[in-house]
């Protein structure tokens, strides 16, 4: 004589289900409410009108998607682009070989030099730019420094140009492009660095063999984490680009809070968006194709 | 023998795979009873399922008569003792064995007694104070036993209670379960994948397979007659043979065979390997047209000798069915 | 394991190393050096001088906007850290969602300006007027992503085997979240905490969008300050809030340390 409950009933599981919704609840509700609709109200923003007071109106249309394939705003973008590429390259030159002389040190110096790494990150953005505005001026020190040396005699202008700003995008956003970089670094097994040279590759052919291609997701996650808040960025052109370098950041900015067009400033900023996924779901093939080994 | 625990067509599937296909099994008060099988078998899922950390799509599990999966966890009068031991490390032995007794609110006078009548059980009078991370393993896993005894359960269930420890331990641990077991009075639930682990310990065995039952008998049973092929072949050492019909075979127990003159016995072959194992010899012996050796066990030493031919002659076989149930 | 440790030493490395280090801290130092310095010009040395760390203590409009910050940072990160924590043992416990557990750290991810510019159209749109309370609840959303992301790591390798013996032996839910699953994350909590705590008080971008007119946090009273007027009482601040970084830096670095498995 066989029973085909259910186990317990739904009273048992109801109880069950307590535990996981107190748990991811609270969490899940503050993410809906300040997160999921904000995002959704930027997005369905793209679609309207601004409002004549600022704000917006509900008339909704596609001519904010027109406007923004205006040339003058194709050149903001490209510019941004631009600018942001050059400090994630410079970010990179300056940081592998700083995060493999890093991994190289003996392990209690390798925790000084992270800390050392990371201090100046949590020094206050503004601070770091600030610093840079002093340094860069034409009074400033490396202009000293510069005139001194000899390189050049006149006071020039290190301040206000797009240099400048490329300078101040990797001076704030370098620490990011150095630790995974020296994760990755640290992971590859020396094993097969000896069995490369072993093998007759010279020091040249296992870097660009063996070591460049392991630790390249530390390379592409360094570059996202530096490319991102770089293309967002509207402090450091502001600051050092003095106005006269603008980037999407500056433009998002400005129609938010200056020239009151929200839905525009809308588009601009879900085009990085789409950019940013573009760029995690290329992050995620290549860590795939690298660590997926035979089955990629 | 009362009944303690009885599972009724028990199922559970995740996703595709079938964990527990209709599991029907009881277990009786007192008993030292095992769950057996391959990786895979469904066995600690079953085990889970009664511990309350599994829910099965259907059927009834009983405790007493009582309806064992309408409770959560923490209010069966079951434990578990788990593969990894699952020793709070935060805590100390005793503060550990003490925590199951503090949930039920008992005195602390009575909780203190318990608690150093158990380690005295377990032979760990002296460690009361320690943490888990400075014992060694088999230290450790009493204590985990002791956490669970203490609570005086109906039933204790044990997940593979001797894969951490070494060989030697081992051995000593399986004797300590087992008067454990009787000095405390309470009924185990082994699940183990090691069949001389399950042969050695427990008064019954449920030998399982792809989530089935394929076979609830005691060892000895299960020894001399397996329900079909597969127990056969997962218990003990057998020699299989195309048996008389179709999808059968013929079991052969290694003991069963003597060594006869090539041409008396009904196969044929040649001495492969002999090893003299103190009071028994084991003889292997190459058989044309058969992929493993024969196995030979044979009391005291053997004559046998490496490359020359014997006959191979039994009287006790079983008949089996392939496939499972 | 760790590349090329079994070589020798650094070789050529050491050069750019050197530089990094250099190009780093430069900037940090200069601004460290001239906040001792007496005169006013950035340019010139006029003797050694405390003048502009008096002048700190005494800038009510500075002061002001450190209580705010603190205020606001203490506010979000209480909220962050309770939130976090039990999203992050319910993800470790009861989900195997990836797209979940990607969603649950997406605003650490997302650009700070795009949150910025969704949290002001959402608290326009809401009709709630901008205020400290506004950055402070902007603040924990993002903090919460990040407590997310250092517990859920420390969950990461163990199993529900020491929840699971809790239960077996009689515990409730909600006994065992308290007395097993929060000692077991303890450090991970307090490094989230802590982690969210800096991140707010540094933070620009987001407090500029949703701060009311007279809420002024520390990064937005320097950013007025970095833009109108070139007093040197941004190096005095510069060099305290570098001394802080680099304590705070080292007291986390401590806590994040992971648990050896015994």
């Amino acid at each position: 004589m066989t029973t085909t409950k259910q186990h317990g009933g739904i009273g048992a599981r109801l109880r069950r289900g307590v535990e996981p919704a107190v748990l991811l609840g609270p969490g899940l509700l503050f993410y809906a409410v300040l997160v999921a609709v904000p995002v959704l109200l930027v997005t369905g923003y793209m679609f309207a009108t601004r409002g004549r007071f600022g704000g917006v109106e509900w008339e909704l249309g596609l001519d904010n998607f027109t406007r923004v394939t205006d040339s003058v705003y194709l050149e903001v973008f490209r510019e941004s682009l631009g600018l942001a590429l050059l400090a994630t390259l410079l970010a990179l030159l300056i940081g592998y070989p700083t995060a493999y002389a890093i991994a190289k040190l003996p392990p209690r110096w390798r925790t000084v030099a992270l800390v050392l790494v990371v201090v100046p990150f949590w020094t206050n953005f503004l601070i770091r730019v600030y610093a840079w505005i002093v340094l860069l001026n034409s009074q400033g020190l490396l202009n000293d420094l510069l005139v001194g040396i000899g390189v050049t005699d006149d006071r020039f202008t290190l301040l206000y140009t797009p240099g400048a700003v490329v300078v101040g995008l990797v001076y704030s956003y370098l620490p990011l492009m150095i630790l995974p970089l020296y994760a990755a670094i640290e992971k590859v097994d020396d094993d097969l660095l000896e069995a490369s040279a072993d093998l007759g590759a010279g020091r040249v052919r296992t870097f660009l063999g063996v070591q460049l291609p392991l630790t390249l997701p530390g390379v592409v996650t360094g570059s996202i984490l530096v490319f991102v808040p770089s293309l967002g960025n509207f402090v450091v052109p502001e600051l050092l680009g003095g106005g006269k370098t603008v980037m999407v950041g500056n433009l998002i900015r400005d129609q938010f809070l200056k020239a009151q067009d929200w839905p525009f400033g809308s588009v601009l900023a879900m085009m990085v968006v789409v950019l940013l996924v573009l760029l995690f779901l290329g992050q995620a093939w290549v860590t795939r194709r690298v660590e997926g080994g035979a089955r990629g | 023998m009362t009944t303690l625990l009885e599972v009724q067509e028990v199922s559970r599937s995740f996703g595709d795979v079938r964990a527990l296909d209709d599991v029907s099994l009881s277990i009786a008060e007192n008993e030292f009873f095992a769950l057996l099988g391959p990786s895979g078998c469904g066995k600690t899922t079953l085990l889970r399922s009664i511990a309350g950390f599994e829910h099965p799509d259907s059927g009834a599990v009983l405790l007493g008569g009582a309806d064992l999966l309408a409770l959560p966890p923490n209010k069966r009068p079951v434990n578990l003792m788990f593969q990894s031991y699952a020793l709070f490390p935060h805590l100390s032995v005793a503060a550990n064995i003490a925590y199951g007794l503090k949930r039920e609110r008992l005195a602390k006078a009575e909780i203190a007694q318990r608690v150093a009548e158990v380690l005295d059980t377990v032979g760990l009078g002296a460690m009361a104070e320690r943490r888990p991370a400075q014992l060694s393993g088999g230290q450790r896993q009493r204590v985990a036993l002791a956490r669970a005894i203490v609570k005086r359960p109906r039933l204790l269930l044990l997940d593979e209670p001797l894969s951490a420890l070494d060989r030697k331990v081992r051995a000593e641990m399986q004797l300590e379960l087992k008067r454990l077991q009787h000095e405390v009075g309470i009924t185990f639930v082994v699940v183990t994948h090691d069949q001389e682990e399950a042969m050695s310990m427990a008064d019954r065995i449920a030998v399982l397979a792809a989530g089935r039952v394929q076979q609830v008998a005691t060892p000895l049973e299960l020894y001399r007659q397996p329900a079909n092929l597969f127990v056969a072949d997962f218990i003990g050492t057998s020699n299989l043979l195309p048996g008389p019909g179709d999808g059968e075979h013929l079991v052969v127990r290694p003991e069963a065979v003597r060594l006869v003159a090539p041409g008396e016995g009904r196969l044929e072959g040649t001495v492969a390997d002999t090893q003299f194992q103190g009071g028994t010899s084991s003889v292997a012996v190459d058989v044309p047209g058969r992929e493993r050796p024969f196995l030979v066990t044979l009391p005291g030493a053997t004559e046998a000798v490496r490359g020359t031919s014997v006959g191979l002659a039994w009287e006790d076989a079983v008949v089996v069915r392939e496939g499972l149930a | 394991m760790a590349s090329g440790t079994r070589r020798s030493g650094l070789g050529w490395l050491w050069l750019p190393l050197v530089l990094c280090a250099a190009f780093l801290y430069l900037p940090i130092l200069v601004l460290v050096v001239m906040s001792f310095n007496g005169g006013g010009s950035a340019y010139s040395w006029d003797g050694f001088s405390l003048r502009w760390y008096d002048e700190l203590l005494h800038d009510d409009v500075l002061l002001e906007s450190v209580v705010t910050s603190l205020g606001i940072a203490a506010g979000a990160t209480v909220i962050a850290t309770v939130l976090g924590t039990l999203l992050a043992v319910g993800l470790a416990r009861h989900t195997r969602s990836r797209l979940l557990e990607a969603a649950a750290m997406a605003p650490a991810i997302l650009p700070d300006l795009v949150l910025a510019i969704g949290l002001l159209s959402f608290f326009y749109a809401a009709g709630i007027p901008k205020s400290a309370g506004t950055v402070l609840l902007a603040h924990a959303a993002f903090g919460t992503a990040f407590v997310v992301a250092v517990v859920r790591s420390r969950l990461a390798g163990s199993d529900a085997a020491l929840e699971e013996a809790s239960r077996d032996l009689g515990a409730g839910a909600l006994s065992t979240f308290v007395l097993i699953t929060l000692p077991s994350i303890a450090p991970a909590v307090v490094a989230g905490a802590l982690l969210v705590f800096t991140l707010s008080l540094d933070e620009f971008v987001i407090a500029y969008f949703t701060a009311g007119p007279t809420t002024k946090t520390l990064p937005i009273t320097v950013y007025s300050m970095v833009r109108t007027g070139v007093t040197p009482e941004i190096n005095a601040l510069a060099t305290v809030l570098v001394v802080v970084s680099v304590v705070v830096v080292v007291v986390a670095a401590r806590a994040i340390r992971p648990k050896e498995k015994s």
